[in-house]
């Protein structure tokens, strides 16, 4: 018996034979971004591989294996369960029991008045305080949302954006109310606005304001808190929003390649603020697309900082990220199938190289977690740290001809998306052109019909259907709970220097017309406890609100 | 003649919600499904989605939460709905609506309810079936 000595030979003389005799099961194979995935890949699909140019070694450019050298040998990835709901009160609840419970940094969902700049007791927060996240509206809220917890020693991540100059005022208030001096926080603001305008809605102000506070942020934390990750450049909302792994990439990227330019175009250089840029993507199931993207963006990100922007150091070139499982393929029938879903693209994530984790829970597709859903979200990432043995060698996939090919592929189609962008003019003209809304709504709207045709299969939505026991210990806030904050705020009200609000508002809004840093003033501000809804209010009225760019 | 009998749907975003995935692939499917579908946007109060649905004349109001908001948002909607004569036009939420929340909902009137995982086709269907009969009556 002869055997093939190249794919060829094998493809002519083994593989289209067994072929007529039986075809396979799809006449073409597609990962999520439409790349074609052949029956098997072999060195002759890298004929013109170079392992230091492509890969490169943990630690070095261009970091395709892993921004550290000793990656999870050295540390796991921090475990970080995204939480907040109700009250300042539950939420610390809930996280004085995540870490007891081995959680290892903290993660703030913020309700969406909080998030908007309204305070619990506006009109515009009707029904909605406390529904998302924790609502936050003076640092008096934030005092009891960090109380016990030892903000020198725990890492916090805050999912806030266009209001996150005030929330991190906030933190940094409780920060030295305890003693901790700003320059050793750890954490992270994500900060991004840009992909609010693409994908999650909760902008404020139009974007030449916005990208302004941005900045102010990357100076004010160059100086003061040089430890804090200044912004966390999202493809997370992009993806559930419905793009590919390709989109994901490239819009995430674009919007990066915005902040580093406005960055610069305000006189601050690569090296001071470059290294402070973080990442956040989503996982989702299918397995190695996935791992292909999480090094591909970080080959792409290392390449963009040093050949467009000049970086010269390491850490300005290397993308670190955080990752979230995806909440669009949490299905409602047979819940108990997303602790696998979630399980699958935890693996992802963590083959990927990220430096932090959340895993969603199995009932999101019906309310916010419970606390028994979210504790098994957590053992999940824990029994894939401790027991699978996937952390103890550095990007386990590197050299696996498909894993390597899935990366160029997708590296190469990024490519092509960001040099439309830049043909458009940048990020910010191709959101208003609505030019990444649409590509998003196209990859969704095709995503739905193939899962309404039967084309993609969604276990227990469209194929093995079952009848499923109804799901319990759905997590419920108490409408009781919204009443409590807005008497806390009177009361705050009624009992605040209110002289020393007025000053302090007065301030900022001087501050804000002129070009001096904001920062100083939001710290002011928040330590008078004037509310995020006045200090918000006084933005407004300088800056003006954006109006929803409408792409359908 | 086609024209006049075209169902008319209003896919409207109430409160704060930024999730709005649903609601455009929705929005889409009906039309493909040759329907005339005006969407509202992101952060619309009850009263603005009650003036839209008044002036665009339309047949049905979808309405999509999934910010835990929908049992105080849809009450609200409804009233609106009423004070501007528009109490027989049909209602239908869509989002993250835990099943114990159902009763309550179709209760004060809402006619449908479509979960995640829903096919866009059985929400087209089931709303020309109900103006179908609704023509009938």
């Amino acid at each position: 018996m002869d055997t093939s000595k190249s794919k060829q030979e094998w493809l002519e003389n083994k593989l289209q034979p067994a072929i007529k005799k039986a075809p396979e099961r799809e006449e073409q194979f597609l990962t999520t971004s439409g790349i074609e995935i052949e029956d098997v890949y072999t060195p002759d699909d890298h004929q013109a591989f170079d392992y230091n140019q492509a890969l490169g070694y943990p630690g070095e450019f261009p970091f395709t294996r892993g921004v550290q050298p000793t990656m999870y040998r050295g540390r796991v990835w921090t475990m970080r369960q995204y939480s907040g709901f109700a009250s300042a009160e539950a939420t610390n609840r809930r996280y004085h029991y995540l870490l007891e419970q081995g959680q290892t940094g903290l993660s703030v969902a913020f309700d969406l008045p909080t998030q908007i700049g309204y305070d619990s007791d506006s009109p515009n927060a009707q029904g909605e305080v406390g529904k998302v996240g924790v609502p936050i509206s003076s640092l008096e809220d934030m005092e009891i949302l960090f109380e016990g917890i030892p903000l020198g020693k725990v890492s916090t991540s805050m999912t806030i954006n266009s209001t996150a100059s005030a929330l991190l005022a906030m933190y940094i208030a409780v920060g030295k109310k305890q003693g901790v001096d700003p320059s050793t926080l750890n954490g992270t603001i994500q900060n991004d606005v840009l992909k609010e305008y693409i994908a999650r809605g909760t902008y404020v102000f139009p974007p030449s304001p916005s990208m302004r506070l941005t900045t102010d942020i990357f100076h004010y934390c160059a100086q003061n808190l040089p430890q804090w990750n200044t912004i966390s450049i999202s493809g997370y909302h992009i993806r559930e929003a419905g793009s590919t792994a390709a989109q994901e990439i490239a819009f995430t990227l674009a919007d990066g390649i915005a902040y580093v330019q406005a960055a610069i175009d305000t006189g601050l250089d690569v090296a001071k603020f470059a290294g402070r840029l973080s990442f956040f993507f989503a996982a989702n199931t299918n397995l190695f697309e996935e791992v292909a993207k999480f090094r591909a963006a970080r080959r792409l990100w290392a390449q963009i900082m040093k050949d467009r922007f000049g970086a010269k150091d390491h850490r300005s070139m290397t993308l670190r990220f955080h990752t979230q499982t995806c909440g669009h393929t949490l299905t409602a029938q047979q819940p108990d199938n997303n602790v696998i879903r979630t399980a699958i693209q935890a693996l992802a994530a963590i083959l990927g190289g990220t430096q932090s984790l959340h895993t969603n829970s199995r009932d999101e597709a019906y309310a916010t977690p419970g606390e028994d859903a979210v504790t098994l979200a957590l053992r999940t990432q824990q029994l894939l740290a401790c027991e699978s043995g996937v952390a103890d060698c550095i990007d386990p996939l590197g050299g696996s001809y498909f894993v390597e090919y899935l990366t160029d592929a997708l590296e190469e189609k990024a490519r092509e998306y960001i040099q439309k962008i830049d043909d458009l003019g940048g990020a910010l003209r191709a959101i208003e052109q609505g030019f990444p809304q649409r590509e998003i709504q196209e990859s969704s709207y095709r995503t739905q019909k193939d899962i309404e045709s039967g084309k993609k299969v969604v276990v227990g939505v469209n194929q093995f259907i079952s009848p499923y026991p109804e799901i319990t210990g759905l997590l419920r806030v108490d409408a009781a709970e919204a009443e409590k904050q807005r008497q806390r705020l009177a009361s705050l009200k009624a009992r605040r220097d209110n002289e020393r609000v007025a000053q302090a508002l007065n301030n900022l809004k001087t501050v804000a017309s002129s070009d001096e840093n904001t920062m100083p003033a939001f710290i002011d501000c928040v330590e008078a406890y004037a509310t995020l809804g006045e200090i918000c209010d006084v933005l407004r009225g300088i800056f003006g609100e954006q109006e929803e760019i409408l792409v359908i | 003649m086609a024209d006049a009998e075209m169902i008319r749907v209003l896919v409207a975003k109430p409160g704060l919600d930024g999730h709005d995935r649903g609601a455009k692939v929705v929005a889409r499917a009906l039309r493909d499904n040759g329907m005339e579908v005006i969407y509202t946007g992101l952060r619309q109060t009850p009263e603005m989605i009650a003036q839209s649905a008044l002036q665009e004349d339309v047949d049905v109001v979808g309405v999509s939460i999934l910010s835990g908001a929908h049992l105080e948002l849809f009450p609200l909607i409804l009233e609106k709905l009423r004070k501007k004569g528009l109490g027989d036009t049909m209602v239908l939420a869509g989002g993250i609506i835990p099943e114990e929340d159902h009763p309550a909902l179709r209760e004060m009137g809402i006619a449908g309810i479509f979960g995640p995982g829903t096919a866009t086709n059985d929400i087209a269907d089931f709303i020309r079936k109900a103006m179908a009969e609704k023509t009938i009556n």
